[in-house]
C-alpha cells in the first residue's frame, strides 16, 4: 500500500495513512458470517487516511452481466456508504427487510487530539518516553483505522450478500461509478428534518409497538428485541468501560517501566540488574496489555455494539410491519365503513387491497429475515466469543512465560 | 589540636579507615578508639552539666535539634533497665563500640503486628494492635513476647528513638504517618471497605516500622525498643502531636532551613559526602516519579476491576435475554469468567499496593532522614567554625593582653587563660562531634544501602510471583470457558 506520511509539527497533527492487501491483517468481516457468492464479491483493498477525511478504495469483482468490467475499483468517501445506507431505507419495496446497518462515522478526533497532546508536551519527558509515547499513539491510530475499514466493508459485504438488495441500482452505481457521486452530506435544514422524522418516528413506534399481534412469532420478536437491543447496549457501554480502564493500566505500565530504567542507570548496587531487568519486562508485558484489551475491543465490544446496530435495524422492520397492520387494520375498517355506507366503495376495496398485500408481503419476508437474524447472531457470537477465549489464551500463556523466564533470571542472581 | 577552619580527615597513619568496604576498625584502630573512649567518658559528664536545656515529651524535637549542645537525654526513670552492661548509653562513642564487639547472638528476630481490636466507643475509641515477637537472642528476657500497643504508642517510642539518634548520624526509620481522616472514619464505626483497608495499611505499615528499627544493629539494643517490645504496660506517650514520623522531619528540616538560612557554604573536603547526597537527591526523585506512576496504576486497577464486574453483570443480563439456548449459556458463563477476572484484578491491585507502593512510600520517608542527618552533619561544622572563631578571637585577646601591662592584669589574664582553655575544649568536643558524625554516617549509609538492596530485591521477586500466579488464573479461566463457546452451535 501506499506509505504513511507523518508531519508533526507543534501546531498541525495528521497523519496519512495507507495500507494494502499485502498487510497480514485482513479486513474481513469479523463480525458477520456470510457465504461469499463468486457472482459478487466486494471489498475494501486499501483507504486512505487524510486530515479530515478517509478515502475508502472498494473493489469489486463481478460475474454480472450488467456491470462492464469484471474487475474494478473506485475511491467512496463515509457520506457516500450513508447515501447508500438512507436510499435503501427510504425505498418503499424493501420495507420487509433488515436494512444493514449504516458504518459509523469514522472518529480520529480524540486520537489526533491524543497526538497533538503529545507534540506540544514533547519537551517535558525523556526522548525515549516520547518515542515510546509516540508509538502507541500511532498504534492506537491505526487500530481505529483499521475498524473503520472493517465496519464500511461488513456494510458492503452484507449488501452484497443479500438476494434482494444485490440487485439494487443504487448499489450498482456506488460500486461502478468513478467519478464522485457528489452526495453532499446533509445540511443543517436537512439535519433538523431528518431529527424530527425521527422524534415522530419513535413516538409512532410507540404506539404501533402497543398493537398486539396475533402472530405469536411476531409478538414474541417484539418483546425479544426489545429487551435484547436494550441489553446489548447496556454491555456495549460496560464493554467499553472496562477495556478503557484495561489500556489506562497499560499506560501506567508503561511509566513504571521508564522510570525502573532510569533508576536502574542511576543505581550502582546490585539491584540497579534487578531494576533494567523488570523495566524491560514491564516493556514487553504492556505491549501484551495492550494487545488484551485491542483484542477484547475487537472481539467483544464491536461485536456488541455492530448487534447493537443491527438489532435496531430489525427492531426498525418490526415497526415497519406493525405499520403496514395499522394500516390494514385501518383500511379494514374503512372498507367496512364505505360498504355500510355504500359510498367510495371501489376506492376503499382498493385501499384495502394495496394494504393487506404490502402486509403480506412485509410478513413474508421479514419472518425470513428474522430467522437468518438470529442465525448470523449466534455464529457471529460463536465465532468471536471462541477466538476472543483463544485470544486471551495465547496472551495470558505469552505473559506468563515472559514472568518466569525474568523471574528465574533474577533468582538465579540472589 | 590543629588550629584549621576546613575539616580534613585524619591522616591513615592514626590507624582509622574509613572506607565503607573495609572492616569498621582494625585492630590498631580500636585500641585508639578505646583510648579516646576513656577521655571521653570523663567528659561524658561535663557534656550532660553543660545541658541548657531538659528534654521533655512535650517538645524532645524542637529543644533537641535547636540546642546548642548535643541533646541531654535523661532517661525516664522507669525505662533504665538493669540488665544492660553500660550505663552511660548515650555517649557518642559507646555506640560504636557496642556495634565492634562480637554480638553474641546471630540477628534472629520477627516481629508481627496483627489483630487490630477495637477499644473504646466515640471519638475516644483507638485501634489497638497485638505486637508479637519471636526471638532467640540473648537481648530479650524471653524467646516470645506479646503485648498490645496502640499507635500512639508507636509515636512514642520513635519520639524517643529519634530523640536519641538522629542528631548524631544515626538513621531512625520513620513512624508511619498520622492520618486524621482515616482514624476518624474508624472511630465513628464505618464498617466499610475503605475503613478496613486503611486499617490493613496500618498494620502492615507498623510492622514493616518494627521490624526495620529491630534490623539496626545500635536501635535494637535501646532499652526504650525492648521496653516496648516485652513490658505489657507502657506509659501512654503524651503530645505525640510533635512525634508523628512527619511531625519529626519537618522539625529536621525546619532545622535544616535553619542552617540554610545563615547561608552556610561547608567546605567540603569529602568527596564522597558530596556525591552520596546527589545520589540520594537524585534517588529521592526516582522513587517520587515511580511512586506516582504506582499510585495511577493501583488506581486504574481497582477501576478496571470494578469495570469488569459491572461487565459481568451486564452480560449476564445479555444471556438472560438470548433466546438461543446454547448461545445464552454461553454469555452466562462469559459472565462468570469475567465476575472471577473482576476478583484477580482487585488482588493485583491490592500486591501492587502493599508490595510495591508502600515499599517506595518506606523509601522515600527514609531517604527524608538521610537528608537529614547530612544536614545536622553541616550543623555541627558549623558549630566547629563558630568555636574555631571564637577560639581565635580570644587567643587574640589574650595575646594583646600580655602585649600590654603584664604585671598588673593578672585577675584579667587569669580569667582569659580560663576562658581559652574552655573554647578549646570546645573546638575539641566540636571536631570530636563532627568526625563522630561523619563516621557514624558512612557506616549508616552502607548498612542503609546493603538493606535497600535486599528489600528491592525482595519485594521485586515477591510481585513477580504475584503477576505469575495472576496469570496462571487467568490461564484456568479461560481454558475453562473455551469449551463452553464451542459448543454453540
Amino acid at each position: 500500500g501506499r506509505g504513511g506520511r507523518d508531519g508533526m509539527n507543534g501546531s498541525e497533527v495528521w497523519m496519512g495513512l495507507g495500507f494494502g492487501r499485502d498487510m497480514s491483517w485482513t479486513p474481513r468481516a469479523v463480525n458477520v458470517d456470510l457465504q461469499t457468492d463468486a457472482t459478487l464479491q466486494v471489498d475494501i483493498s486499501d483507504a486512505l487516511s487524510e486530515r479530515d477525511k478517509v478515502k475508502f478504495t472498494v473493489h469489486t469483482k463481478s460475474t454480472l452481466p450488467n456491470f462492464k468490467q469484471n474487475e474494478f475499483s473506485v475511491v467512496r468517501q463515509h457520506e457516500e456508504f450513508i447515501w447508500l445506507h438512507d436510499s435503501f431505507v427510504e425505498n418503499e419495496d424493501y420495507a420487509g427487510y433488515i436494512i444493514p446497518p449504516a458504518p459509523p462515522r469514522p472518529d480520529f478526533d480524540a486520537s489526533r487530539e491524543k497526538l497533538q497532546k503529545l507534540g506540544e508536551g514533547e519537551g517535558s519527558m525523556t526522548k525515549e518516553e516520547f518515542t515510546k509515547m509516540k508509538q502507541e499513539l500511532e498504534a492506537e491510530y491505526l487500530a481505529i483505522f483499521k475498524k473503520t475499514v472493517a465496519m464500511h466493508e461488513v456494510f458492503l459485504c452484507r449488501v452484497a450478500a443479500h438476494p434482494v438488495l444485490k440487485k439494487d441500482l443504487n448499489f450498482h452505481v456506488f460500486l461502478e461509478y468513478n467519478q464522485d457521486l457528489s452526495v453532499r452530506g446533509k445540511n443543517k435544514k436537512e439535519k433538523l428534518e431528518d431529527f424530527f422524522k425521527n422524534v415522530v418516528k419513535s413516538a409512532d413506534g410507540v404506539l404501533v409497538a402497543g398493537v398486539k399481534d396475533v402472530d405469536d412469532f411476531f409478538e414474541h420478536e417484539k418483546t425479544f428485541l426489545l429487551e435484547y437491543h436494550n441489553r446489548v447496549k447496556d454491555a456495549s457501554l460496560k464493554s467499553d468501560k472496562m477495556i478503557r480502564s484495561h489500556k489506562n493500566a497499560a499506560d501506567d505500565i508503561n511509566r513504571i517501566s521508564s522510570s525502573l530504567y532510569t533508576l536502574g542507570t542511576q543505581d550502582s548496587t546490585d539491584v540497579c540488574k534487578f531494576f533494567l531487568k523488570v523495566s524491560e519486562l514491564l516493556e514487553k508485558t504492556r505491549k501484551i496489555e495492550a494487545r488484551v484489551a485491542a483484542d477484547e475491543d475487537l472481539k467483544l465490544a464491536d461485536l456488541l455494539k455492530y448487534y447493537l446496530r443491527e438489532s435496531q435495524a430489525a427492531k426498525d422492520l418490526l415497526y415497519r410491519r406493525g405499520r403496514a397492520l395499522v394500516d390494514y387494520e385501518n383500511a379494514n375498517k374503512a372498507l367496512d365503513k364505505a360498504r355500510s355506507k355504500n359510498k367510495d366503495v371501489l376506492q376503499a376495496e382498493t385501499g384495502q387491497q394495496l394494504c393487506c398485500h404490502k402486509f403480506e408481503k412485509i410478513s413474508e419476508s421479514a419472518k425470513q429475515e428474522l430467522v437468518d437474524f438470529k442465525t448470523r447472531r449466534v455464529a457471529a457470537f460463536r465465532k468471536n466469543l471462541v477466538e476472543l477465549a483463544e485470544l486471551e489464551l495465547k496472551h495470558a500463556k505469552g505473559h506468563l512465560q515472559l514472568l518466569q523466564s525474568c523471574l528465574g533470571i533474577l533468582k538465579g542472581d540472589t | 589540636m590543629a588550629e584549621q577552619t576546613d575539616y580534613r580527615e585524619p591522616e591513615p597513619g592514626r590507624g582509622e579507615e574509613f572506607s565503607p568496604e573495609a572492616e569498621p576498625l582494625n585492630s590498631n584502630g580500636q585500641n585508639s578508639l578505646l583510648e579516646e573512649e576513656e577521655e571521653e567518658e570523663e567528659e561524658g559528664e561535663d557534656l550532660f552539666t553543660e545541658a541548657t536545656e531538659e528534654v521533655s515529651l512535650d517538645s524532645p524535637e524542637r529543644d533537641v535539634l535547636l540546642s546548642d549542645g548535643p541533646s541531654p537525654v535523661t532517661p525516664p526513670a522507669s525505662l533504665i533497665s538493669p540488665h544492660l552492661p553500660h550505663n552511660h548509653l548515650y555517649t557518642h562513642c559507646s555506640f560504636d563500640e557496642m556495634e565492634e564487639e562480637d554480638t553474641p547472638d546471630l540477628f534472629d528476630i520477627s516481629i508481627l503486628v496483627s489483630d487490630p481490636e477495637k477499644v473504646g466507643e466515640g471519638m475516644n475509641a483507638y485501634m489497638a494492635y497485638k505486637v508479637t515477637t519471636q526471638t532467640s537472642m540473648s537481648l530479650f528476657k524471653s524467646p516470645q513476647a506479646t503485648v498490645r500497643r496502640r499507635f500512639s504508642d508507636f509515636l512514642g517510642l520513635h519520639g524517643k528513638l529519634a530523640t536519641r539518634y538522629l542528631h548524631v548520624g544515626y538513621l531512625v526509620p520513620p513512624a508511619p504517618e498520622k492520618s486524621i481522616v482515616g482514624m476518624t472514619k474508624v472511630k465513628v464505626g464505618k464498617d466499610d471497605s475503605s475503613s478496613n483497608e486503611f486499617v490493613e495499611k496500618r498494620r502492615a505499615a507498623l510492622e514493616r516500622y518494627l521490624m526495620r528499627t529491630a534490623k539496626h544493629p545500635v536501635l535494637l539494643k535501646d532499652p526504650d525498643l525492648l521496653t516496648f517490645l516485652e513490658c505489657s504496660e507502657l506509659p501512654r506517650a503524651l503530645s505525640t502531636q510533635a512525634l508523628s514520623g512527619a511531625g519529626i522531619l519537618r522539625m529536621v528540616n525546619k532545622a535544616a532551613d535553619a542552617v540554610n538560612k545563615m547561608t552556610i557554604k561547608m567546605t567540603e573536603s569529602d568527596t564522597w559526602f558530596e556525591e552520596k547526597q546527589q545520589k540520594f537527591e537524585n534517588l529521592d526523585i526516582q522513587l517520587r516519579k515511580l511512586h506516582c506512576s504506582l499510585d495511577s496504576l493501583v488506581c486504574h486497577r481497582k477501576e478496571l476491576s470494578v469495570n469488569t464486574a459491572l461487565f459481568a453483570k451486564s452480560a449476564a443480563m445479555l444471556g438472560n435475554s438470548e433466546d438461543h439456548t446454547a448461545l445464552s449459556r454461553a454469555l452466562s458463563q462469559l459472565a462468570e469468567v469475567e465476575e472471577k477476572v473482576e476478583q484477580l484484578h482487585q488482588d493485583q491491585a491490592g500486591a501492587d499496593f502493599y508490595l510495591l507502593a508502600e515499599l517506595l512510600a518506606d523509601y522515600i520517608r527514609l531517604i527524608g532522614s538521610v537528608k537529614g542527618v547530612f544536614d545536622q552533619r553541616v550543623r555541627l561544622w558549623q558549630r566547629l567554625q563558630d568555636s574555631l572563631l571564637l577560639l581565635q578571637k580570644k587567643r587574640d585577646a589574650e595575646a594583646k593582653l600580655h602585649a600590654n601591662k603584664p604585671e598588673k592584669l593578672q585577675q584579667a589574664r587569669d580569667d582569659i587563660r580560663e576562658e581559652t582553655e574552655e573554647l578549646e575544649g570546645k573546638v575539641q568536643q566540636g571536631e570530636r562531634d563532627f568526625e563522630q558524625i561523619s563516621k557514624t554516617i558512612r557506616k549508616e549509609l552502607f548498612r542503609f544501602e546493603k538493606e535497600r538492596v535486599t528489600d528491592f530485591k525482595e519485594v521485586i521477586i515477591k510481585y513477580l510471583e504475584s503477576l505469575v500466579q495472576t496469570q496462571q488464573q487467568l490461564i484456568k479461566y479461560w481454558e475453562a470457558f473455551l469449551p463452553e463457546a464451542k459448543a454453540i452451535s
